[in-house]
């Protein structure tokens, strides 16, 4: 018998090449744009001079300058000796000074004093460090979903060391922790890298930098890159689109550019989707003064804000379920459907977990809500009753809550337990829409018949570790608190089972038992 | 109290088991070998892909069982005496039952190919078979495939996630061609080999060479080709897994005969599932069914009988679903490759060649009998009732939009498809009725 010897036709030749090299490439940008600004931490001298007290006016009180004088013409290169003579010479006029207080004043003097090549090539460093990283980033995220078809796939992800709990995964994780923990608690030792966004913000706020300007930053730079990943991820489901597409909008446009540029104006640099009791401060005496003292505006954002919280926040819920919010407009929420997409499989999904979660996040919700009766009582009474408390309350409640658990533990844990720690477990707002959304709403997930195979897909991927599959696989539909309407269930599901849907409230949970309909 | 033993803890044994504990304080028994716990045996292909682990394709945590008084038992049986109501086990164990069912499911096909149990050659069924694969995946470069039905685009659907090209062999015109119609299979024929997949038709294997460590080196055709590959994937379907009965007085063919209550000759043993023969009174052809969702609703109805309401089963109007890659495909009614004797057909494609709907009616009426979709998501009860309730052709076009199950902001191709019938058939002017929409509330 004659053979005829064959090939494998060309279409087999590995198309995944050119992408490999792009993501190589990538990825050394990125890592090199990250090493540079974690290097730029290291890099400056300190020389405190006039100048520096000078820039310090705006944020130091002119008594603390003033003993500060004495250390004009002082030069260091280690930060540390730096911050422990800035502290020493306060300490020895002022024994009694806050910490507090006193990390701000460290901050500012620190901050003023770096000189070296880091403030004389702010933008040169700039470009080489975030925008650098941010490069490489898309280059290393984005192309290579281009190497498939679109579609879902979600190949090698309980694999790889980043979204399998691995190594790499484990170091991302440290890192966010550790940049939380200095961001929250010792931002006297980043000053460097808040110089690195003094161009930004001066050319938005006309403003120096502070943290929470770097931090908002890069908050949003993230949620962008992040977000246009999910644009080319999710290219084939036209809800994936629309969704991230007003993530990125609310981000952008709301949490950062509009909040600078009232402050460029002087005013309050309110969030304006930021709604009680997820902002935990609105209420708090010293927010609600500093609104009604800045003039028309000011008033309006005050009922605002109160208007959302009561009125809108409910109805919306009722009408699409608390997906509105969480999975559209939300700041926790977008960075959760943007950065965190990657880590969403690592949701616990156990009896346990939900048992855990429902403690947690109601016990927040009474937390915030006791603070808030306190502080409106306190408020409106002028500080007599509760003053003392209500600002005690609020002192705990901002570093438990709003600091520890929705900033280092909410995102320092994507890579540990999925992406939305701080959603499913402690955020107040999410407690209150939930409870619409379970009671009295025409949101619901709906299971197409009985074409469920229980293969688990869409339980891996829901970020709240809903078991989806434990409705779905019943003909029932899913209504539960904690459902964000991030739509990824439907969207993994091979068999086409689920569809999120507003529609009547009558018979909204389909408990009709599954049986074959003859 | 009664003792159920079951043997099999795939969807059908799990499912009888479930509702007869709802149903009964029984003591329930399952036996099997594959694994501890009860898993989602079409989720094999995402633990291998790395879409989830092993314990995210189990339906149930594992404490579920205690609490629900189900006891697990993992062992092979290996012979079944029904004198003493008698299961035995390979080590020597031996369990009594009151009531037996039989739902070992399917092994796989194999038809005495030449080399056929060579290293590298293997098939697709079980959790073995993808620790299997993981072994011969080591570096290995090209992949052949021999057999088209479901099982085999999902094992090339695994291994191009490993990057290993494939080449698969299927005996039709097109792929899926013995089930499909020739529009639809080629749909996915061209969205196969879209993939980069070397999809040859009408090709048989004819025999597997092994190269100079034992493994399997090439493939030769029916058609003298030689194709140079390291694995082999053999998916030409699968056939009851009976052995178990085969030395007992259980009747068996095929697979374990039973009546539609799911009955075998002997009392109280019962069979369910892939590894049951059923016999219809009214037709000569006996079943077997070898899906997901029939083994469920065996399993529903089986329980009540065991419970002692005895119901037959009945598979209601057809349905079923499966994924081509990237492509959803559903099926409701009776859809046939070659179109039947008084019927016809109104069949749309969408140009992005992804997305179709074949619809079959009753020539006379125009009632509908069956659909398949391709792309798109419809309702299954709503489907379901259409043909239930004989609906025409027309009435569904026109109420197309009440079956769209797609997510909110998908395109809506119910205009287009009412468009096409407008055109075919000038005469009648069709409206699409229904449209979905965010704010369709108001
Ligand atoms: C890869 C793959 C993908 C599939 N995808 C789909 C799909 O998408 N949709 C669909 O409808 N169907 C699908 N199917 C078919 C579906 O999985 C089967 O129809 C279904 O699993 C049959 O269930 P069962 O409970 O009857 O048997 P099984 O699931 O086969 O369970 C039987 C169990 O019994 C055990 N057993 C057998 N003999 C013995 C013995 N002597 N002693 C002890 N234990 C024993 C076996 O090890 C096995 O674990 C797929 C099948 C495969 C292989
Ligand atoms: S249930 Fe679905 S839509 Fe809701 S949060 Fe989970 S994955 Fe997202
Ligand atoms: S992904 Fe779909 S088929 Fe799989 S368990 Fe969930 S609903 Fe069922």
């Amino acid at each position: 018998m004659k053979l005829i010897k064959i090939t494998h036709s060309s279409n087999h030749t590995n198309k995944n090449n050119h992408y490999v090299w792009i993501k190589a490439f990538g990825f050394l940008l990125f890592l090199s744009g990250v090493l540079i600004f974690i290097a730029s931490l290291f890099i400056s001298d300190y020389q405190i001079t006039s100048q520096t007290l000078r820039m310090s006016e705006q944020k130091v009180a002119a008594e603390h300058l003033q003993h500060l004088q004495v250390l004009i013409g002082k030069e260091y290169t280690s930060k540390s000796v730096a911050l422990a003579d800035i502290k020493a010479t306060l300490k020895r006029s002022e024994p009694d000074i806050k910490n507090y207080e006193l990390g701000v004043i460290q901050f500012w003097i620190l901050k003023n004093a770096v000189t070296g090549s880091l403030r004389k090539y702010t933008r040169l460093y700039l470009l080489l460090s975030l925008m650098l990283a941010t490069m490489g980033g898309l280059l290393y995220i984005i192309p290579h979903f281009f190497d498939n078809l679109p579609g879902i796939k979600n190949n090698n992800i309980w694999f790889s060391s980043t979204t399998g709990r691995g190594a790499i995964g484990i170091t991302i994780g440290s890192l966010l922790i550790v940049f939380y923990v200095l961001l929250y608690w010792f931002p006297q030792y980043i000053v460097n890298v808040v110089v690195l966004v003094d161009p930004v913000s001066y050319f938005i706020r006309n403003l120096p930098a502070d943290q929470w300007f770097l931090y908002g930053f890069l908050y949003t730079v993230t949620v962008f890159v992040m977000g246009l990943r999910m644009l080319a991820k999710y290219r084939h489901s036209r809800y994936h689109i629309v969704r991230t597409i007003s993530i990125m909008f609310f981000q952008t446009i709301f949490a950062f550019i509009l909040p600078s540029l009232m402050e460029r104006l002087s005013m309050p640099g309110l969030d304006l989707k930021n709604a009680w009791p997820l902002n935990y401060y609105f209420f708090a005496d010293w927010n609600i003064r500093n609104l009604l003292s800045s003039g028309n505006l000011g008033v309006f954002m005050f009922v605002w804000g109160i208007v959302l919280s009561i009125v809108l926040v409910p109805v919306l819920t009722y009408f699409f379920g608390k997906r509105w919010y969480c999975s559209w407009v939300c700041g926790c929420g977008g960075l959760a459907e943007t950065m965190g997409d990657p880590f969403r499989q690592l949701s616990n999904k156990s009896l346990r977990a939900w048992k855990v979660e429902r403690i947690s996040i109601y016990g927040v919700l009474v937390f915030a809500s006791v603070m808030t009766i306190l502080q409106i009582v306190s408020y409106s009474t002028n500080g007599t009753l509760f003053g003392g408390l209500s600002g005690a309350l609020n002192q705990v409640y901002s570093f438990l809550i709003g600091a520890a658990f929705a900033g280092v533990i909410g995102t320092g844990f994507y890579p540990f337990m999925g992406n939305r720690v701080w959603c499913r477990f402690g955020c107040p707002l999410a407690a209150i829409m939930g409870i619409v959304q379970r009671f009295k709403s025409r949101f619901r997930i709906t299971t197409n018949g009985g074409q469920c195979i229980s293969c688990g897909n869409c339980s891996t991927y829901c970020e709240m570790g809903i078991d989806v599959r434990a409705y779905a696989q019943r003909g029932e539909n899913i209504v539960r608190a904690s459902c964000v309407g991030c739509g990824v269930c439907a969207a993994v599901c091979p068999r086409g089972v689920l569809r999120l849907e507003n529609g009547p409230v009558a018979n909204r949970f389909n408990l009709v038992k599954l049986e074959p309909v003859n | 109290m009664d003792h159920l033993v079951i043997i099999g803890n795939g969807i059908t044994g799990i499912t009888t088991a479930r509702h007869v504990r709802k149903l009964s304080n029984k003591q329930i028994t399952i036996i099997s070998n594959e694994s501890d716990h009860f898993y989602s045996r079409p989720a094999l292909m995402y633990i291998f892909m790395g879409h989830m682990r092993y314990s995210d394709t189990k339906p149930y945590e594992d404490w579920f069982w205690q609490k629900n008084t189900i006891n697990l038992v993992r062992g092979f049986v290996t012979g079944i005496d029904t004198d003493q109501s008698m299961v035995h086990l390979n080590n020597d164990e031996k369990i009594s039952y009151d009531q037996l069912l039989i739902a070992t499911g399917s092994k796989p096909n194999k038809f005495g190919w030449p080399g056929q149990d060579l290293p590298g050659v293997q098939g697709f069924y079980g959790l073995p078979d993808i620790e299997l694969l993981e072994k011969n995946c080591v570096g290995a470069k090209r992949a052949v495939i021999v057999g088209g039905g479901l099982i085999g685009i999902e094992f090339a659907e695994m291994l191009l996630s490993r990057h290993i090209a494939v080449t698969m062999l299927v005996r039709e015109e097109s792929y899926w061609n013995n089930i499909l119609p020739q529009r639809e299979s080629e749909l996915v024929s061209r969205h196969i080999r879209e993939h980069g997949i070397d999809l040859r038709c009408k090709v048989n294997l004819k025999e597997l060479v092994p190269g100079s460590e034992g493994r399997v080196q090439a493939m030769i055709t029916d058609n003298g080709e030689e194709i140079p590959c390291e694995i082999v994937g053999l998916t030409p379907g699968v056939s009851p897994n009976i052995e178990l009965a085969k030395n007992s007085k259980i009747a068996t063919n095929r697979g374990v005969l039973v009546n539609e209550f799911l009955e075998t000759n002997i009392r109280n043993v019962y069979a369910a599932g892939d590894c049951a023969e059923i016999t219809e009174s009214d037709s000569a052809n006996n079943k077997i069914e070898q899906l997901w969702y029939t083994g469920r609703m065996q399993g529903m109805a089986l329980a009540k009988t065991l419970c002692g309401e005895r119901t037959a089963y009945n598979r209601g109007i057809w349905f079923n679903s499966a994924k081509f890659l990237d492509i959803e495909y559903q099926t409701y009614g009776y859809v046939s490759n070659i179109p039947r004797d008084g019927e016809d057909s109104f069949y749309w494609e969408h140009p992005d060649d992804r997305k179709c709907l074949h619809l079959v009616y009753e020539q006379k009426s125009h009632a509908l009998l069956g659909m398949n979709v391709f792309g798109i998501r419809m309702r299954h009860r709503v489907f379901e009732a259409w043909i239930r309730e004989k609906r025409s052709l027309e009435y569904v076009l026109e109420n197309l939009g009440e079956a769209d199950f797609d997510p909110e902001f998908y395109r809506e191709f119910e205009r287009e498809i009412v468009a096409l019938y407008n055109r075919q058939f000038p005469e009648k002017n069709l409206h699409s009725r229904k449209k979905r929409g965010l704010l369709n509330f108001l």
